[in-house]
């Protein structure tokens, strides 16, 4: 079991390009294969979850669907047919035929159960074992909850898995916030709606009465700051995901405030404020007390992010005469431009690990989601397309989400994942058009 | 310097010109050409009615382009907006909101930030011509609303704008 922990781990910080020189000799059956940066998935098996109450098998199958969706998702994992099973478990309890899952192949096993209690209470176990080592990697776990939070269960259960064989945070069981996008590229109608992080059980949080833009979470994932029209004029709103309230937040007088984010205490809200045309950083408490100005020059400064510890804020702005990334104090004053390639840098986010900053940046007609470290070092781009912008970490900080909009009067929006080697870029499945995602902390 | 005095003299000509028409007052009138209707030969209201708000899309013009990230007025839209200013002098009952936009080719805050100065450059062109500021009232929409929707120069030079959009009444 160590061995394949460590190895796994080795895996993991290879596929994230940190330590080349540490894959260390590897014989045996975990052999990681890296060609060309591209890593073989590690097998795994998940045979159906057991039911162990009557009528629970329907959920079984599909929360099993879910946990191997999640994992294989990643791009870490590969999952080894059903059909090539020679062991099958028919019991969570009985015990595991290592060598028939060692013939497959599968280095990892997960083997679980679901049983149905009276009002829709809903129990999933799970076992994970390293099946070349022989033995249960981590004790079993159990969750407990409603029939109708299935996916959320499972969720977790791949989020275990996940962290435990990775070394890294879990992240399956988030949500993400979004600008849902219908109508033509010129009178495109727009509304914010929530989902899972895999894009199912959308729903909508605002009507398309008017342009709303760039949603952004509070740290406990119950609040969204977001940017509307809805008086005419840009204007943020802070809104209740429960209850769907919003109201509108009060900001000193200027033409338009936007790019609102929450600070890591949830307690400030820093965002752009527009006077005379000039657009300033500046902070203030959510009830609209103590506004403050942070940045105080002629050129745009805008696209505040909090460092996860609160005491940084790394924004954009152009007094260099082009769009470049500082860090400032997150009470102000002198900044320190990071970013100094060829091109324009935008929209930083500051990892919720702290180590990385992710932007857009623009460089020769293409747009790209890329990451640096705090110093700018280490520039690495990720993406790149006609119009690639808007990243948002997941909670974790090793997965990017961001829009995609092609080009032409056609254009379109879409959603789009990466994660920060650069490998496994996707498309997040979303109904309509989806622009500025906003990915949430990881649920209680 | 000059171009002022060119403008004065413009400006007490038209002004007179339009005292003689009757004044229309809808609530609010679109902006990018919305609502254009048959022009009939000087119907108050229509084209061809100096103190009507198709007259100042049409015939005065309503919206100045920038370059590439910039928000400098170049000649051709100080022109426009000499235009502009004689005739919301000469129409005291209007107010103004000045819509800046920017193309496709930039991030969205920028983009927002970027508009706003478009619209406030017009603004202060306004001002400066004699129009009380409390009549005009900028926003931004960034790369919100592309009046073109190709991804090619020709569309992003028709976006990259401030529309002047005429509404009735004092702002309040």
């Amino acid at each position: 079991m160590q061995r394949l922990l460590s190895l796994l781990c080795c895996l993991a910080l290879l596929a994230l390009g940190a330590v080349p020189g540490q894959a260390q000799q590897q014989s045996g059956p975990l052999r990681i294969e890296i060609t060309e940066g591209v890593i073989e998935p590690l097998p795994f098996a998940l045979p159906s979850f057991v039911a162990e109450t009557a009528g629970a098998q329907d959920l079984a199958d599909q929360i099993s669907r879910v946990v191997a969706a999640d994992l294989v998702g990643t791009g870490l994992f590969r999952e080894i047919p059903q059909t090539a099973f020679i062991s099958s478990l028919t019991s969570f309890a009985s015990p595991v035929q290592f060598a028939d899952w060692r013939a497959i192949n599968a280095q990892a096993l997960i083997a679980g159960a679901v049983a149905l209690g009276s009002g829709g209470r809903l129990t999933v176990k799970f076992r994970l074992y390293d099946v070349f080592a022989g033995q249960e990697m981590g004790d079993g776990l159990q969750f407990d909850g409603t029939q109708e939070g299935w996916r959320r269960m499972a969720h977790k259960v791949a989020d275990v898995v996940y962290s435990r064989i990775t070394g890294e945070g879990p992240y399956f069981d988030s949500r993400v916030v979004f600008v849902a996008e219908t109508g033509t590229k010129g009178e495109r109608k727009k509304r914010l709606a929530i989902m899972d992080y895999d894009g199912f059980g959308a729903s909508y949080l605002t009507d398309s009465a008017t342009i709303v833009l760039a949603p952004r979470f509070s740290p406990t994932g119950d609040r969204v700051l977001y940017t509307s029209y809805e008086t005419g004029f840009p204007r943020i709103y802070l809104l209740d995901v429960a209850n769907v309230g919003r109201r509108e937040l009060p900001i000193p007088a200027g033409e338009m405030a936007f790019s609102p984010r929450f600070s890591p205490d949830a307690r400030t809200v820093v965002f752009s404020l527009t006077q005379g045309g000039n657009t300033d950083i500046w902070r203030m408490d959510l009830n609209g007390a103590n506004p403050q100005r942070l940045t105080n020059a002629p050129s745009i400064e805008t696209a505040p992010s909090f460092s996860p510890d609160g005491s940084q804020i790394v924004f954009e702005s152009d007094r260099s005469g082009t769009q470049q990334l500082y860090i400032m104090p997150a009470t102000g004053g002198e900044a320190r431009r990071i970013s100094f390639g060829q091109g324009r840098y935008g929209s930083p986010v500051w990892s919720p690990r702290g180590d990385l900053i992710a932007f857009t940046k623009q460089s020769k007609g293409r747009f790209h989601i890329g990451v640096m470290r705090l110093d700018g070092s280490e520039e690495r781009l990720l993406t790149a397309s006609f119009l690639d912008e808007s990243p948002s970490w997941a909670p974790n900080g090793r997965v990017i989400m961001f829009t995609r909009e092609t080009q032409g009067a056609g254009g379109m929006a879409s959603l789009y994942s990466v994660d920060i080697s650069g490998r496994n870029l996707k498309r997040v499945r979303t109904e309509t058009g989806a622009s500025d995602p906003a990915w949430s902390p990881l649920l209680p | 310097m000059t171009l002022a005095l060119r403008t004065a003299g413009r400006a007490a000509l038209f002004g007179t010109m339009i005292a003689l028409a009757a004044c229309s007052s809808p609530s609010r009138f679109g902006a990018d050409g919305a609502g254009f209707g048959g022009a009939g030969a000087m119907q108050p209201g229509s084209a061809s009615d100096p103190a009507s708000p198709l007259y100042f899309q049409q015939t005065v013009g309503d919206r100045v382009l920038f370059a590439v990230d910039q928000s400098t007025l170049d000649t051709q839209s100080r022109l426009v907006l000499d235009g502009q200013a004689n005739w919301l002098a000469a129409n005291p009952d209007y107010t103004a909101v000045i819509e800046g936009h920017a193309d496709e080719q930039g991030t969205r805050e920028y983009n927002l930030a970027l508009g706003a100065r478009r619209a406030n450059a017009v603004q202060e062109y306004l001002v400066a011509r004699g129009i009380d500021a409390n009549r005009l009232r900028v926003v931004s929409y960034g790369k919100e609303r592309p009046l073109e929707l190709c991804s090619d120069e020709a569309c992003y030079a028709k976006n990259r704008r401030a529309v002047t959009v005429l509404a009735a009444g004092l702002s309040g």
